[in-house]
Parts: C-alpha cells; sequence; structure tokens
C-alpha cells in the first residue's frame, strides 16, 4: 500500500544510497508531497548552502496518494534550495512520473552531492541504480527521455529530465517529464544540472494495495462526477487553461507590454478560440490529452501551423505561454506562442521566467538603458516576434550578454544592465510574476507577495475571489473546516477579508500538494469543488490512515510554517524588494490604463496592502516582522526543528 | 436462448491518454493499483499526441481457446466472454504467444494468466471513462453507430459542396 513507499538518500558524489520506510507518525504530521518535501529541505539543507553546490539537497516526491485509487494524483514535486532566489526553490508538474515511481516503490528522494560526470538515476522494482548519462547529455528534453527509454530497452519508462537549459546552469531551467509536463518554478532543472544529474528515471510493477478498494473505487467515481460536472472544469477539458485567458484579458488583467498596461488589445490571434481551432485543425475534433488518472484533460495537443516549425507536434499551450509568448512582450501571433511554448518545452526552461524577463528586456531597450550594443544588434523591441523567440534561445544557451544576464534571472540581470533597470521588473523574492496583473485585485496582490517560492499563483491564491460570490457563498467556503467570523467582501477590488481568504487557499493548497492532487480537483477556479472533509474519506479508503479535516488543515500549516521557516533562515525579511513580502513599486504608482469601469485607474493602496499582510502575518501567529511567534511553533509542533526525525 | 452479447467498443480517437481505465481495473480485479495487472493498456505513441487502448476482443474463433492444452478457456455464453478457469491453467502461456492483441498477459507476481472478463457485466473502464473513449454496447449495434458517423460526415460534407 501506499505506507510501503520508501524514502532513498542518494548521494551522487559517493554513489551510497539508503533506503527507508516512512513511519506513520511522519505521514500524521506532514503526510508527504510537498510537506514532507519541506520537512526534508529544512532538515536536510545548512544555513546559507550555496544552491549550486553539493551540499544543496535535491528532494523529489509524489504526493501520499500518488498511483492511489484517488483522482488526478499524478503530481511530481520538486524542492530544493533555489539557485534562482537564494530562498526556498519548489516546483509541482503532472504527467506519469511520480505515479511510475511509486509503482517503483518510492515516494520521497533525497540526492546530494554531486556526480563526476553525467548521470541518470534509475529507480527500478524498489532497486535503484546510479547511470552514466553521457549518450543523453545535450539532449533536447524529449529526445533524453527517448534515448534513456532505448538504453533501458524498456519503452514504459518515465523520466523527469532536465534540458540544455539546466546542463548550461540557466537559473530559469525546469524539470520536465513528458512533452509538456513541467516542473516550472524556481530553476528545479539548474540544480540539477548542478549536480550532474540529467534525469531521473522510474519504472515499476509493484502493487500499490488499496486499503479498501470497492469503497475507493465508489468514492473516486463520485469525486470524478463532482469535479467534471463542474462547469470550469468542463471548459478547461475542451479549451484548456487558455479559457481564462478570454475573461481575465476583457475585464484588464493581463499585463501587457511588461506592466505598462493591463490589457492585451486586438488579440483575436491568441484567443483562447484561436488557439483552439489551431489543435482542431492540426490534430481533429478529440485533442485533449490528460494526466494520470484525471478526467479534467486540459492539455491540447497541437502542431505549429506555419512557419520555420511547421508540422511539429507539442502540447500545451497553456495561460502562461499566452501571456509569456504573447501578452508581456506585445506579440500577437497565435503561431509565436506555439513555437515559444514548444522551444522553452524542449530547452528546458521555464516559460513564466523567459516570457517575463524578455518584455522586462524589451522595455529596458525601450527605456534605452539596453542597447543595440548589449544584444549584438537584435531589435529587442516590444512587438518583435523574432526577437523573442531569439532570446529564448540565447537564454537557454546563455548567448550574447543579454542572454547570459537574462539566464542567471531577473534581480542578477539588473546589476548588470544597471541604471534603473531594477524599478522596471516585476517580481517577489527574486521572482517573476505571472502575467497577471493584480493592481484591481488585493487579493491576489498580497498573494504573490507572501508566496513562499516568490512571486507565484499557486500557492495561495484565492482565485474564486473574481466570481463575486454572495458573502454567505464565501463564508461557507472559507469557514472550513477552521471557523472563521471575520469579515469578507463579494468586491474583488476590496482588502476586507482578503488576508483570510489567502491564508486558507495557502492552506488548501499546501493539503492537495501534500495528497499529490492537482489544484484543478480542489476551490481553485471552481468553488465547488472537493477540499479537507473530502480527502479524509479517500485518505482513509486507499491508506486506511484516519484523519480529520482539522488535522489535514494542521499539517498543511506545519507545512507551510517549515517554508516560512527555511526562507527566514535564508534571509527573508518583510519589506525587502529582493527577499521579502513586498511588491514592485509599480504596483502602488502606476494606476490600470485599460479595463473594465472598476479596474481603470486601480492600484493597489499600499497603506491598506501593508494592513493586509499584518492581517495575514496574524492569522498565521506571525510577528510583525513575519517571524513565527514562540507559541506558534508550539503548537504546530515546530519548536525544535531541526528535528532530524527522517 | 443465445444471447448476442455486449462487447466492448474503443474509440481510440477519443482516447486522452489518462490510463485511468488500467487503475480501476487493477483495483476492481485485485485490490492494488499497478497498471500490470490491468486488463486494459493504453498504448502511445507520445510525439504524435495518439493513445489507444488495447483489451481483450473476446474473439468468436479465439485463438486463446484453441491453443489452450488443458482446455482451461472456454466460452461464456451469458456473456459473450472469452473465460479462464485458474484452477484448471497450468501457467504454460501459450494463450499469451498466440493472442493478436496481446490482450492475455501473464502476471509474475501471481504467476497466473490474465485476461478482461467485462467485470461480469459492468466493466468498471467504461465506466469511469468520462470521454466516452470506452463503450460497452449491443455487438449488432457497433455498426449502426458507424454507419450514422459516416453518414453525418458525407452529409457534411454535402452541405459544404452545396454551399460553394
Amino acid at each position: 500500500m501506499a505506507l510501503k513507499r520508501k524514502i532513498a538518500y542518494i548521494n551522487l558524489s559517493t554513489g551510497e544510497i539508503d533506503i527507508k520506510p516512512i513511519p506513520v507518525d511522519i505521514r500524521k504530521k506532514f503526510i508527504g508531497g510537498r510537506g514532507l518535501d519541506a520537512y526534508l529541505l529544512y532538515n536536510h539543507s545548512k544555513k546559507g548552502c550555496d544552491p549550486l553546490g553539493p551540499d544543496n539537497p535535491l528532494i523529489v516526491s509524489g504526493g501520499f496518494l500518488t498511483a492511489t485509487c484517488a483522482s488526478a494524483t499524478a503530481r511530481t514535486h520538486i524542492m530544493a534550495k533555489s539557485p534562482l532566489t537564494g530562498l526556498l526553490g519548489s516546483a509541482n508538474m503532472g504527467g506519469f512520473f511520480a505515479p511510475e515511481m511509486a509503482w517503483a516503490g518510492f515516494h520521497h528522494l533525497v540526492i546530494k552531492g554531486k556526480a563526476k560526470n553525467p548521470v541518470y538515476i534509475y529507480l527500478h522494482n524498489g532497486e535503484i541504480e546510479i547511470r552514466d548519462a553521457k549518450n543523453i547529455w545535450g539532449k533536447t528534453t524529449t529526445d533524453s527521455q527517448w534515448a534513456i527509454r532505448d538504453e533501458l530497452n524498456d519503452q514504459e519508462v518515465k523520466s523527469m529530465v532536465c534540458g540544455p537549459a539546466g546542463e548550461n546552469l540557466v537559473r530559469i531551467a525546469n524539470v520536465m517529464t513528458g512533452i509538456k509536463n513541467a516542473g516550472g518554478r524556481s530553476g528545479m532543472g539548474c540544480v540539477m544540472g548542478s549536480k550532474n544529474l540529467k534525469a531521473v528515471a522510474a519504472r515499476g510493477t509493484m502493487d500499490i494495495n488499496i486499503a479498501y478498494p470497492m469503497d475507493a473505487l465508489e468514492y473516486n467515481k463520485r469525486f470524478i462526477d463532482q469535479i467534471t460536472s463542474a462547469k470550469v472544469n468542463k471548459t478547461q477539458g475542451t479549451l484548456g487553461t487558455p479559457f481564462i485567458w478570454g475573461a481575465t484579458n476583457s475585464w484588464g488583467g493581463i499585463r501587457t507590454r511588461n506592466f505598462q498596461y493591463n490589457q492585451c488589445e486586438y488579440a483575436d490571434d491568441i484567443e483562447p478560440e484561436r488557439i483552439d481551432e489551431i489543435c482542431e485543425e492540426t490534430m481533429g475534433p478529440y485533442h485533449m490529452s490528460g494526466c494520470f488518472g484525471c478526467q479534467v484533460h486540459c492539455r491540447a495537443q497541437y502542431k505549429i501551423p506555419s512557419g520555420p516549425y511547421k508540422g511539429v507536434y507539442d502540447e500545451g499551450p497553456e495561460y502562461t505561454s499566452q501571456g509569456a509568448f504573447g501578452g508581456e512582450p506585445d506579440c500577437k501571433s497565435a503561431e509565436t506562442i506555439l513555437v515559444g511554448n514548444h522551444l522553452v518545452d524542449q530547452y528546458g526552461i521555464d516559460n513564466l521566467e523567459a516570457g517575463s524577463l524578455i518584455s522586462w528586456a524589451m522595455e529596458l531597450y525601450e527605456e534605452g538603458i539596453i542597447t543595440n550594443k548589449d544584444t549584438d544588434g537584435l531589435a529587442l523591441e516590444f512587438g518583435n516576434d523574432e526577437a523573442l523567440l531569439e532570446m529564448v534561445k540565447r537564454i537557454a544557451f546563455r548567448e550574447g550578454k543579454v542572454g547570459n544576464a537574462l539566464a542567471d534571472g531577473g534581480i542578477a540581470a539588473s546589476k548588470i544592465f544597471g541604471k534603473n533597470s531594477f524599478d522596471f521588473l516585476i517580481q517577489v523574492k527574486g521572482m517573476s510574476n505571472l502575467h497577471s496583473d493584480e493592481r484591481a485585485t488585493p487579493a491576489l496582490a498580497l498573494n504573490i507577495a507572501t508566496a513562499s517560492r516568490g512571486s507565484d499563483h499557486l500557492r495561495s491564491r484565492p482565485a474564486i475571489d473574481l466570481y463575486h460570490l454572495p458573502v454567505d457563498v464565501l463564508r461557507k467556503i472559507y469557514s472550513n473546516p477552521i471557523p472563521y467570523d471575520g469579515p469578507l467582501s463579494s468586491e474583488h477590488t476590496e482588502y476586507i477579508g482578503k488576508a483570510w481568504q489567502v491564508f486558507w487557499q495557502e492552506n488548501c493548497y499546501m493539503a492537495v500538494d501534500c495528497l499529490g492532487i492537482c489544484k484543478y480537483h480542489t476551490t481553485f477556479l471552481g468553488a465547488t469543488l472537493p477540499n479537507f472533509e473530502d480527502w479524509t474519506k479517500v485518505l482513509y479508503y486507499n491508506t486506511g490512515l484516519e484523519y480529520t479535516p482539522e488535522e489535514i488543515w494542521d499539517v498543511a500549516e506545519r507545512c507551510n510554517m517549515l517554508e516560512r521557516l527555511f526562507n527566514l533562515r535564508e534571509g527573508l525579511t518583510r519589506d525587502d524588494l529582493e527577499k521579502g513580502d513586498m511588491l514592485n513599486h509599480r504596483y502602488f504608482d502606476e494606476p490600470c490604463k485599460r479595463g473594465a469601469p472598476d479596474v481603470i485607474g486601480k492600484f493597489i493602496d499600499k497603506k491598506k496592502f501593508k494592513k493586509m499582510i499584518d492581517e495575514f502575518y496574524e492569522h498565521k501567529g506571525l510577528d510583525k516582522d513575519g517571524v513565527p511567534k514562540p507559541e506558534t511553533l508550539k503548537n504546530l509542533g515546530l519548536a525544535n526543528e531541526p528535528s532530524k526525525m527522517i | 436462448m443465445e444471447n448476442e452479447g455486449k462487447v466492448l467498443v474503443i474509440h481510440p480517437e477519443k482516447c486522452t491518454g489518462c490510463r485511468l481505465c488500467e487503475m480501476v481495473c487493477a483495483v476492481r480485479h485485485d485490490g492494488a493499483s499497478n497498471p500490470a495487472r490491468s486488463r486494459i493498456r493504453v498504448m502511445k505513441w507520445e510525439m504524435e499526441g495518439m493513445y489507444i487502448p488495447v483489451s481483450c476482443q473476446q474473439c468468436q474463433d479465439a485463438p486463446c481457446m484453441n491453443v489452450c492444452p488443458v482446455g482451461a478457456i472456454s466460452r461464456n455464453d451469458e456473456l459473450d466472454t472469452v473465460e479462464i478457469d485458474q484452477d484448471k491453467c497450468i501457467g504454460c502461456r501459450t494463450c499469451v504467444a498466440v493472442c493478436p492483441f496481446g490482450a492475455m498477459s501473464f502476471n509474475t507476481t501471481d504467476r497466473k494468466v490474465f485476461k478482461c472478463d467485462l467485470c461480469d457485466g459492468d466493466p468498471q473502464c467504461v465506466r469511469f471513462c468520462e470521454v466516452g473513449c470506452l463503450e460497452y454496447i449491443d455487438a449488432g449495434d457497433v455498426s449502426i453507430l458507424k454507419n450514422k458517423e459516416a453518414a453525418a460526415k458525407l452529409m457534411i460534407a454535402n452541405q459544404k459542396a452545396t454551399m460553394l
């Protein structure tokens, strides 16, 4: 059963491998997945360790429910100290790797050291082998995976790999599995590259016994019905995540020309319907694909319809690629989005960082801070599709002054570009913001400012705040499992009660990340989807372990606090623009120029923002500086960290 | 009375490749999640975005049944399936060798052959396949549905031609 999945400690410097069980009390306290990874990172790294040095542990995991009879538990989580931010590094991806790793006998890997030569790790039915990767090194993300299959003579092997970008120690390099599934954020592919680790491959045929198989099966059916009947997921299953674009852009929530506007105008060619049309034309009417065991199937298949890459197959493009290669650089061609999406997939770079950083460089070019001399004559102008795609390549291979600088991330690049370049950089804690514009949505602004891995929309975003749900509906959602009788507001431009919503979502998302479930299966884009109460049953039927909804909440709070402890240890301070819970000044100083009537003219009120942070800290049991109070740590059972239990 | 029988129909173009069918199959039959135990397997050509589920066709003139040296494989007329008598099976795997679909598998843990039994008339793979890639319908209806699909295509082509 899931409880039999093991943790393996692998030292690439010495070749030592230590396989251990994961005790039940650890499961009770941290569940698994990202939560347990946070514990492992805090306990297996030393303050100030070099993110690219051998001491930075690279932690790979599947959720506690991964590969059980629960819906959409395909998520792989990767954690280490981030070479991009110097703080918490964490990336999460779907696909088929984590379940295969579970059938191969493992739930968590702690990889330390650095191999002398390129290697990959092969997990196979309880056994681990470190293998030579000299024939795979240098290959694209997909070619690497197929080469591993050929070498092992097994087409069912699933691998997570870093691409050429990770090998080149590009700090925005991601981890990829399959064609599209990416653990994009915080440079986890760069950590793999620094360890000379090209891939982790898995193949398993070991049973995961289900505690109550028939109950698990029936409950899974109910779960799936609930999930697929939600309108948002039906749309998701037809158009993929690009469906978000239409609504968000029309009200004015898409940052355009880096951060000059909050709406991308005259962009018919990059609307979700147009992208869907291309998918249909090139792949037929049934062109959606899904991760393991998931009935939402949000990944579209396409072939590039025109241009030099015509006919090349890829998947996605998701909402992020629309912003990264559409709105932000103000390029308005579907072909550019599809090609950009394909290049980042192949090179192994985070599409969000790539698009965001290149758009920033375009604004610097416009401002004269970067010149033709820096770009080797490349006209890095907004709306220049060719320059955009050329820059993706230059980042991946560290070519030219600008490409090489951006490969180290925004903050490091701002020091090379000089002048006031940093003022234009849209980031939090060294990580670029999504292409969404949060100036009219304080709850979302608070979310990106306080997210543990740096600016991020998947750590605590109360997306349903945009739906203007009645207060009593909001209260029903946000008072469960922990009662909340404070204020709430249906208005997305308000500041009231948003701190609680962000706090609640932070715990909700941590819980799904511990279980290994995809966020489209919980209170993220759909207000009616399963959460704490439902998970107690899934956990019980599949693993036999009993948790109450409150206990799952406690686990989530505990694990979020561990991530905070890690960040504090590495230098997080409240108002620091590089390492704090703080937004770029443009959120406070530049009002929205476009959008719906209640959006136009909006900006974040700094006073109210600070009050929101105060409230958020209070909910979390932190003092005014964002440091946990001693009683908070005691209540969460974290008074003695690092406790080195595992 | 002879039962016309329902059959498992696979529409590969609709498959999203999620492999939920594999998981529920293994859980229903063996109480374990493990694709190696699944009676249905999704074959993939990832670089072409092509996913094709393969399972037992319950052949009328079943090679597995014809070849079994101990007569362990027989026809279940009620469900119109081909079934294995595990008590008679000697585990020689000849049936595995002759099945043209690879639908007869050998379980290396239990050392036994296994195949689709249509879950005694309520196939879980079909029940869980939300996109309708898998269907369980009367054998005679399969071609009618195909007739209809083909006719619809013809009609659309005709309409387009008229518009020209």
